[in-house]
């Protein structure tokens, strides 16, 4: 199959969807590639690269589309674009079919075959394809970058011979990758980073970056992992919250850094205007979903603007185009690899999969026949949390009153036993002779004895506590002496060889017992 | 008669030997308590020796150094990781001591009751001693040359006659049981007997058999039966000793080793109370005290009742085990220390494998290594690890592991979740998630090690065998899990040199 990658003609777009590198992977597949004179130009691909590494370098557009059977591309296909796609044709691109019902249509009623990067799902197995994470984290890394062109300070805390610098205070809204990208790269310029999400579980990876996270005390309502790794819409209330929480932040921070998006609805506000007028001259807000209207009140789409009151607040919406050359190698890999997975067999044919589930959920078109939405996922993006098991907290009183029971229970048991024990005794003591109960008062009293001790041994000597009560069960030679100078041979002889043995037990024991206690040392 | 003088002895050798268990409770004073002990045996030997009722000392003191000296070599040469059979093998010397005396005890009843009779007297009143029914009979001197245990039999009245038989057979038997009991319980320590429980056929009706049929026993010997019935419940008893012991499973040896050590006492308690001496009385139920105190403590360590220990049977499953999902992944050497090189803080939990391979001492080297590059490194011990109640400790001590990084189950086990890396050598049970996610396990609620809990897991096994007590472990399946297999003590030596 010929792969044609076309020049982007959306305004300010500066990516392109093939790379040389990416070609040479392509054709290892299977596959030939084209492309338009000049669409690598703007990410710093000169056409010379393209034509080195075997591509086709083809004049213009339509001799691309005429040429291609599949078109690869970054922004989502013009009306003009859309309508050089022939029946069969395969379009690899961002396509938003949510947001763009009419092109949708448009392609299928071409015939086309659309594959929208935007809906990769979100599993293990699809990360090396999922575009939006690629764009994502370069959007992140470019909006610390971008706030540290528009701020007067270091990022870094320096005490210097010129005088001491206090450190940025970064605060990250939004830990998705995007988020976290910018932690990242706020960290590592020396920054003060602190981040928020409305997910509690993300808290970990927050702090893993090095960032506090903004703890909000609020009860969870919602499981993060549950809508497939996205935040969905939170509760007036907890709001409410948020915003209180930010705006006790505000007059600290130097820099905001907002990042969150909803799927498929306009930015949430979280940085209201009174949070910007609280904020200290020089400070900047950059915010990432400008393009889909902005987390902030004050941010325009595509523009920077000053407020009043001297804070910069950044409303591009081309932070991964900003950086062509990075973002393209990255787009063209991820494209590469929805490639691979269209050719199982290496072999330059395309299989349009629709059992697949990464190839189901992205393609939008197939066929003649609209393919969006996709049925859910069948493997879950993340495993559902399990909720929390509380120990339940007891009053005071109810502890006490179980202390109270358990010791009244204590004590129940311990006078039981000593009344049957007791009884047991004097029974004993109605039909035995004295001279036999004088010794078991002292075998009673030896165990009572016994059993006080031992539960007091460590348990790393247990294996002394062995040693040496074997040692001490040759108490036993004591016997064997008695009996050793009876007049009786045979007597003579077995005590003789008990002797023998108790003998060996003793100081074969304590020896032992002595070796095993001189290893134990304290560091 | 008595002298006072050994009387005095034995209250002095009976505390000696009360502190001395006393003060194993801490590892410095433990070191003090082995002499308290030592001691104690010394006077208590030394006070019988030259106290009423011996004689021929001579002899004993000779064969007291011969087998003093054996023991001796013995002790000197074991290994650490012999301990275990060692402790066995010297329980099994007590308990044959046991029945020896026992033996002794009748036949000198039989010599006097063959001195009555042959002086031709008959018909004793019951109230009278043997003494007293010669001098009533006239023949006062009869017993004039009697000395030592014989002197005190001929001076017991017919009931206390009755007890000391009562006694005599007491001891025998639970001599008897601890003998093949622990001769058994060796056999399988040191590998010389299947580990396996295993049972003639019948099981334990068979012991029920064999301790009724002692019972009988015990009924016609005090009916003047004669010696036979002492014999015959010997062979009943190493009977029962040898099948109780067969029948119970590997994993429960440490269990066993401190019943038997319980026993060893209460056999010394019981011939005590037939010789009429308080010290071996007090000594015995010392013993026999601390070691059923010992099984508890084990025993409660594995969520297992005593009773199904001693039944024996391990592995008798309620129902089908889960089915476990996922491969065991093998990682190499290079693997391992990388990881443990980015480690903050590791957690290692031995098992029986680190003792077999003699693996201590490279643990304590990769120990002493990681730590000198400032790694947080803990020893997580299981009270059921190894064969032997603190086994793992003794070894760790004897490679010279500081035992104040050396923790309980209990101390550590909350700790899993902040560690990096978790090396368990040669354990298997004892980290057996099954015990806590599968009810039809058969170590079902048995507290483990929840080494899965950590970051990463890293498991030094010989293979891919399900171990000693062949229950199939749901670890080693487990995603953070990696397998290093082969023999511990090479698996860590290649570690070594990678540690940097």
């Amino acid at each position: 199959m010929k792969i044609g990658a076309p020049r982007e003609i959306y305004e300010g777009e500066a990516r392109v969807a093939m790379t040389p590198d990416s070609a040479v992977q392509l054709m290892k597949l299977g596959h030939t590639c084209c492309i338009e004179a000049g669409a690598g130009m703007k990410a710093g691909f000169a056409d010379a690269a393209y034509a080195a590494a075997g591509v086709e370098v083809l004049p213009d557009v339509a001799a691309v589309y005429a040429a291609a059977d599949v078109i690869v591309k970054v922004r989502a296909p013009e009306p003009q674009e859309a309508a050089m796609l022939r029946d069969g044709q395969t379009l690899i691109s961002f396509f938003w079919p949510a947001q763009n019902p009419d092109l949708l249509e448009q392609c299928r009623a071409r015939g086309a075959t659309v594959v929208a990067m935007d809906m990769v799902p979100r599993i293990s197995r699809a990360q090396k394809m999922d575009a939006l994470s690629s764009m994502a984290n370069i959007a992140g890394y470019r909006a610390v970058i971008e706030a540290g062109n528009n701020f007067g300070r270091f990022f870094t805390g320096q005490v210097t011979a010129a005088g001491k610098v206090p450190p940025a205070k970064v605060l990250v809204v939004g830990a998705g990758v995007a988020g976290l990208a910018a932690i990242g790269t706020a960290v590592s310029l020396g920054a003060i980073v602190h981040a928020f999400d409305v997910r509690p579980e993300v808290a970990e990876q927050i702090e893993s970056m090095g960032a506090n996270f903004v703890f909000l005390e609020f009860e969870p309502t919602q499981d993060g992992a549950a809508t497939g790794g996205y935040a969905a819409p939170s509760s007036p209330e907890f709001r409410e919250k948020q915003l209180a929480k930010f705006r006790e932040l505000a007059p600290e921070m130097d820099i905001v850094i907002t990042t969150a998006l909803i799927p498929g609805r306009p930015a949430p506000k979280l940085w209201t205007a009174d949070m910007v007028a609280m904020m200290k001259r020089g400070s900047v807000i950059v915010d990432l979903a400008a393009e889909r209207g902005g987390n902030c009140d004050l941010t325009v789409p595509d523009q920077k603007i000053v407020t009043e009151n001297g804070v910069t607040v950044i409303g591009y919406t081309d932070f991964p185009s900003r950086m062509a050359a990075q973002a393209s190698t990255l787009y063209a890999t991820n494209i590469r690899h929805f490639l691979s997975d269209l050719t199982p067999k290496k072999d330059g044919v395309i299989v349009h999969n629709m059992d697949d589930d990464v190839i189901r959920s992205a393609t939008v078109t197939h066929r003649g026949e609209v393919t969006y939405p996709p049925p859910p996922p069948k493997v879950q993006a993340i495993a559902a949390a399990k909720p929390k098991e509380k120990p339940k907290e007891l009053t005071p009183e109810e502890r006490r009153a179980q202390e109270a029971a358990a010791f009244r229970k204590q004590t129940r048991d311990q006078v039981a036993l000593l009344a049957g024990g007791g009884a047991l005794i004097l029974l004993m003591g109605l039909v035995t002779p004295a001279s036999f109960m004088s010794h078991f008062i002292v075998f009673v009293l030896a165990v009572f004895v016994g059993f006080q001790v031992i539960w007091n041994v460590s348990h790393s000597l247990h294996t002394p506590l062995m040693a040496v009560t074997n040692a001490i069960s040759s108490i036993i030679i004591l016997g064997a002496l008695l009996q050793i100078g009876s007049g009786s041979n045979l007597v003579i002889l077995l005590a003789a060889l008990s002797v023998l043995m108790a003998g060996v037990n003793i100081f074969g024991g304590f020896q032992v017992t002595r070796r095993m206690l001189a290893m134990f040392q304290k560091s | 008669m008595e002298y006072g003088f050994t009387t005095a002895a034995y209250v002095l050798a009976a505390i000696l030997f009360i502190l001395s268990l006393g003060g194993l409770s801490g590892q410095e004073s433990a070191k003090r308590a082995v002499w308290y002990g030592i001691v104690g045996m010394a006077i208590a030997v030394a006070a019988t020796m030259i106290g009423p009722g011996s004689g021929n000392w001579g002899v004993a003191l000779i064969l007291l150094a011969l087998g003093g000296a054996a023991g001796w070599q013995v002790a000197q040469r074991v290994q650490m990781t012999e301990m275990p059979q060692l402790v066995a093998a010297m329980h099994s010397l007590v308990g044959l001591a046991a029945v020896f005396i026992g033996f002794n005890a009748e036949i000198e009843m039989n010599r006097v009751a063959a001195m009555l009779r042959d002086a031709g007297i008959a018909g004793c009143d019951p109230a009278l001693s043997a003494i007293g029914c010669a001098a009533a009979a006239g023949q006062g001197e009869l017993f004039a040359g009697v000395t030592g245990f014989a002197l005190k039999v001929a001076q017991k009245i017919a009931v206390e006659v009755t007890i000391l038989q009562v006694e005599v057979f007491l001891g025998v038997f639970i001599g008897a049981v601890t003998f093949t009991g622990s001769v058994i319980a060796y056999g399988k320590l040191s590998g010389k007997v299947n580990s396996k429980a295993i049972q003639l056929p019948g099981g334990h009706l068979l012991n029920a058999a064999a301790a009724a049929g002692s019972l009988v026993l015990l009924f016609l010997y005090i009916g003047g039966a004669g010696w036979w019935t002492l014999a015959l419940m010997s062979l009943l008893a190493f009977f029962i000793g040898y099948h109780l012991i067969m029948g119970i499973g590997g994993a429960d040896m440490p269990v066993v080793v401190s019943m038997l050590n319980s026993y060893s006492g209460w056999a010394a308690a019981a011939i005590g109370f037939s010789l009429s001496n308080d010290l071996l009385i007090v000594v015995g139920a010392l013993v026999g005290s601390s070691g059923a105190i010992l099984s508890y403590i084990m025993c409660k360590a594995m969520n297992r009742s005593f009773v199904s220990v001693i039944l024996g049977g391990f592995g008798n499953t309620a129902g089908p085990a889960q089915e476990i999902a996922g491969e065991q992944i093998a990682i190499d050497a290079e693997g391992v220390a990388a990881a443990l090189n980015d480690a903050e803080s590791i957690i290692i939990v031995p098992g029986y494998g680190m003792a077999v391979a003699q693996a201590q001492q490279s643990v304590s080297e990769l120990t002493r290594k990681l730590r000198a590059k400032g790694k947080n490194v803990r020893f997580a011990i299981h009270p059921v690890a190894g064969r032997l109640p603190g086994h793992m400790n003794v070894l760790l001590a004897e490679a010279k592991v500081p035992y104040d990084i050396v923790l309980e189950m209990d101390e550590i086990n909350a700790d899993f979740p902040e560690t990096d890396v978790v090396i368990v050598i040669g354990s298997n049970d004892i980290v057996n998630p099954a015990a806590q996610e599968d009810p039809n396990s058969p170590i079902a609620g048995m507290p483990v090690l929840e080494v899965w809990k950590a970051k990463q897991v890293f498991v030094s096994k010989r293979g891919q065998g399900t171990g000693y007590s062949g229950i199939e472990n749901p670890l080693f399946y487990k995603e953070n899990t990696r397998m290093f297999y082969g023999d511990a003590k090479k698996s860590i030596d290649a570690l070594l040199p990678l540690i940097d």
